[in-house]
């Protein structure tokens, strides 16, 4: 049974900003004389309030009226998108590369479902956003009246939480709860359905709002109990490994890992979610594990007698098939989310809490050095992090150039990594592309890394660069887009050139739907079943320096290694309009290695039918009957 | 072992919330036996009593679940042994001359009422738990249900406490 540990206070988890509960308490903020206002007014007033900077949205009917008063806000800019699934994405882009809320604005009916794919994108990714929609006038819902849809029904099961509001008083309490459920605890999209009356109507305005919500106290601060059970697990254990996840990231917790893992020695690997909440650079860093992980993060997790879990949550990329997952690892769970906690994997012990409040506890227990404790420092791990390195640098993520000239995709990718650095930020489509960005782009700081990781939604790069771009206007933003993904949000170029959005875009054109038609390669005999996008191959449809030019961006191509670093370096020297480049790359590349799905991690490949050749001393050693699988066949 | 598990569920008392508890059910594949939705002391909270089949671990995850709703207050296991519960059935027996005075019996014997009656039909109102209640269906059946309607169990703990008392704060 589990019960809510009550009695904690609610504390923001972005490390910069302060929580929009916060805001709407700060006494500064407070209006002495409620005006009179209309709901519109209330609610673009409310924003400006909650601190919101930045609105992606496109009008229509229903929520017309909140968009006179957004005319004349000058606390709130309005971004006017192409399509709202864009609206969506750009608010996740916003939202993930800077830590604050993103929200994004649409109308009732088709404009609010547009928006339903961003909104379960953010839900599966834990990213705070708000979404604000239109309703038809609260005396016609129901009837199937023009443009009605019941967003709030079907946005039920992917939100964290979603209201529909039909009295203008409301409007200021609600969008305050919106916020500050947004950003607390685990984060995630809230909807807010605002009927069109409720904007119409005249009522009064006042900040700060009575936030009233008796059944939300998400836990912060972790069980000191649990805290030096984790440490006691750790002095037992000779082969921990600290597996992280988003969850350390939306925390804010990447110096504390940082301090953690050098205190202790523990080497790291960190998911598709994780990448840059510890720096790739660092010795102890495995890579990234799952189904395209490396070979030293994947069986460095195999093998773990202990895995340290941080904000992560076994999802079944990472795990592979569940039954054989780290088969002789004990687990320490720590998640702000406590039904992540033994969803799929059980957990010797729970720790529910902010992973910055439980890793600072962690090290604050560790470096008291008293009982077990004293155990946990690098002397105690000293071997396995030697082996596990052993591993990385055997068994580097790389790849194998053609014998005749054309280009990687994977050289495409690392060396515009190598030339935008870590300060920049990258936006991934879904895809081969996506696995290479994060294999071959070298992170060293959290937020740089933005992607669709649990919906794996085709399209989101575009838009995400977009509103990374809005919110870090001083940072290069990069997508990492496929010939694919690119063709399902484009149109939001002409959003980035009509209001100066100067995103880089990296079209890594296989020509094909390449990661379906790598299953296909492997799974399916070659039979190449609807994977073939003729963007290169054959034809270019469409030309997308072309398709560039005609949004007013910059369009290059680039087909040749030669012509790599000088093409990325002339798109780095161009700052006044967003540049789109179509890399023509090899379509038969493979991202690897890979675990096929749903079988044990212990059949990591590095490339078709080649597993890693374990070193012969260590396979005897070793007494795992999976080494069966590792004898270099 | 019954997998049988009753949950109190305290929850606002505002639109939509038992639509996100049923979605909540039918989304992560938990089976509901039954569900009952009323009015509580106190004006702001309803309470739900929840019948769900389900095995410890998945209802481990059904209760971490409910708790993350924002509008739930609180989520409760009761123990079988410590609490009562019960459950209301209405149900439309043939009856004719013949064997009217066995169904009164019957009725009788489950201290059900006579709600109503005509020359072809009675119908026996009878409330308590499940086993009880399935006893008299039971029995009845031979003489041919015309109709039935029962509502979801509802259920208490025993004892003077109360599992409202820190539902608000
Ligand atoms: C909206 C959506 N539709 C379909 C898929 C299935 N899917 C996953 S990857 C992929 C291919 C993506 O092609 P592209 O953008 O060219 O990337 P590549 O794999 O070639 O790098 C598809 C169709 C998806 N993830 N999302
Ligand atoms: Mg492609």
């Amino acid at each position: 049974m589990a019960r809510r540990t009550e009695g904690h206070t609610v504390t923001d988890t972005s490390s910069s900003a302060p929580s929009p509960a916060a805001m709407a308490r700060r006494p500064g903020n407070a209006r002495p004389t409620p005006e009179q206002v209309t709901g519109a007014k209330s609610l673009v007033l409310a924003l400006e309030h909650v601190g919101a900077e930045v609105v992606f949205g496109i009008p229509g009917g229903a929520i017309l009226p909140a968009y006179d008063p957004l005319m004349d806000s000058t606390a709130v800019r309005h971004i006017l998108v192409r399509h709202e699934q864009g609206a969506g994405h750009a608010a996740e882009g916003y939202a993930s590369a800077t830590g604050k809320v993103g929200v994004c604005m649409a109308t009732s009916g088709p404009g609010a479902t547009n928006l339903v794919t961003a909104i379960a994108d953010a839900h599966m990714d834990s990213v705070p956003m708000v979404a604000i929609t239109g309703q038809v006038a609260s005396s016609s819902i129901g009837t199937d009246a023009f443009q009605e849809a019941d967003i709030r029904g079907i946005t039920m099961p992917i939100t964290k939480h979603n209201y529909l509001v039909t009295d203008a008083a409301q409007i200021p309490r609600v969008i305050a709860e919106a916020f500050h459920i947004a950003s607390t605890g685990r984060p995630g999209p809230v909807l807010v359905d605002i009927a069109k009356d409720a904007l119409q109507a005249t009522t009064t305005f006042a900040w700060p709002p009575q936030i009233d919500l008796p059944g939300y106290h998400p836990v912060t601060r972790p069980h000191a109990k649990q805290i030096r059970e984790a440490v006691r697990l750790m002095a037992a254990s000779r082969q921990p490994v600290l597996y992280v996840g988003g969850g350390v990231i939306r925390a804010g917790a990447h110096a504390e890992l940082l301090r953690l893992a050098e205190i202790t020695g523990i080497p790291v690997v960190t998911t598709l979610m994780a990448r840059g909440a510890f720096p790739d650079g660092h010795p102890l860093h495995l890579g990234m594990p799952g189904m395209h992980g490396s070979v030293a993060a994947v069986t460095g997790l195999q093998r773990s007698d202990l895995l340290i879990t941080l904000g992560a949550r076994f999802d079944d990329r990472v795990t592979g098939q569940l039954s054989s997952f780290a088969p002789g690892a004990r687990i320490i769970h720590a998640d702000i989310d406590p039904a992540e906690i033994s969803k799929n994997r059980a957990a010797d012990v729970p720790i529910v809490g902010d992973a910055k409040a439980i890793i600072s506890e962690l090290i604050t227990t560790i470096e008291a050095g008293v009982g077990d404790a004293a155990d946990v420092n690098p002397h105690t791990y000293d071997a396995w992090a030697a082996t596990t390195k052993g591993w990385a640098q055997e068994f580097p993520v790389g790849y194998t150039a053609p014998s005749d000239d054309a280009l990687m995709p994977q050289q495409v990718i690392e060396r515009i990594g190598a030339i935008a650095g870590p300060e920049a930020v990258y936006a991934a489509g879904v895809g081969q592309h996506q696995m290479w960005a994060a294999q071959f782009i070298g992170y060293e700081r959290p937020n740089s890394w933005l992607n669709s990781g649990g919906a794996g939604t085709m399209g989101y790069s575009v838009p995400a660069a977009m509103g990374a771009k809005v919110g870090e206007p001083d940072r290069v933003v990069w997508a990492i887009d496929g010939d694919g993904c690119f063709q399902m949000t484009n149109q939001e170029l002409a959003t980035c050139v009509i209001n100066d959005i100067p995103i880089k875009v990296a079209i890594i054109n296989n020509s094909s739907l390449g990661m379906v038609r790598q299953w296909q390669s492997l799974f399916y005999n070659e039979r190449y079943s609807n994977t073939d996008l003729h963007t290169s191959v054959g034809s270019r449809i469409p030309d997308f320096v072309k398709l560039a030019e005609a949004y007013g961006c910059v369009g290059l191509r680039c087909e040749r290694p030669e012509d790599l670093d000088a093409t990325i370096e002339q798109a780095m020297a161009i700052n006044d309009r967003p540049v789109v480049i179509d890399f023509v790359v090899e379509r038969d590349a493979m991202v690897w290695p890979m675990v096929p799905a749903g079988v044990s991690n212990d059949a990591i490949q590095t490339a078709r039918d080649a597993a890693p050749v374990w070193d012969r001393e260590e396979s005897e050693a070793e007494e795992q009957d999976t080494d069966a699988d590792h004898d270099g066949k | 072992m019954s997998t049988k598990h009753t949950l109190s569920v305290l929850v606002e008392n505002k639109p939509g919330v038992l639509a996100r508890i049923s979605a909540l059910f039918s989304r992560r594949g938990f089976n509901i036996d039954s569900l009952a939705v009323g009015p509580t002391e106190n004006d702001a909270v309803s309470r739900m009593t929840v019948v769900v089949d389900v095995d410890l671990l998945p209802l481990e995850q059904v209760t971490k679940q409910l708790n993350k709703l924002v509008e739930v207050l609180k989520v409760v296991e009761l123990d079988p042994l410590a609490s009562v519960n019960s459950q209301v059935v209405l149900v439309k027996v043939r009856a004719d001359a013949s064997n009217r005075s066995g169904i009164l019996e019957t009725g009788q014997m489950f201290k059900a009422k006579i709600v109503d009656a005509t020359s072809e039909a009675i119908v026996l109102q009878a409330v308590g738990n499940a086993d009880k209640l399935n006893s008299m269906l039971e029995i009845l059946e031979p003489h041919g249900i015309k109709e039935l309607v029962q509502s979801g169990v509802v259920a208490i703990g025993r004892g003077p406490r109360s599992i409202t008392d820190r539902s608000r704060h």
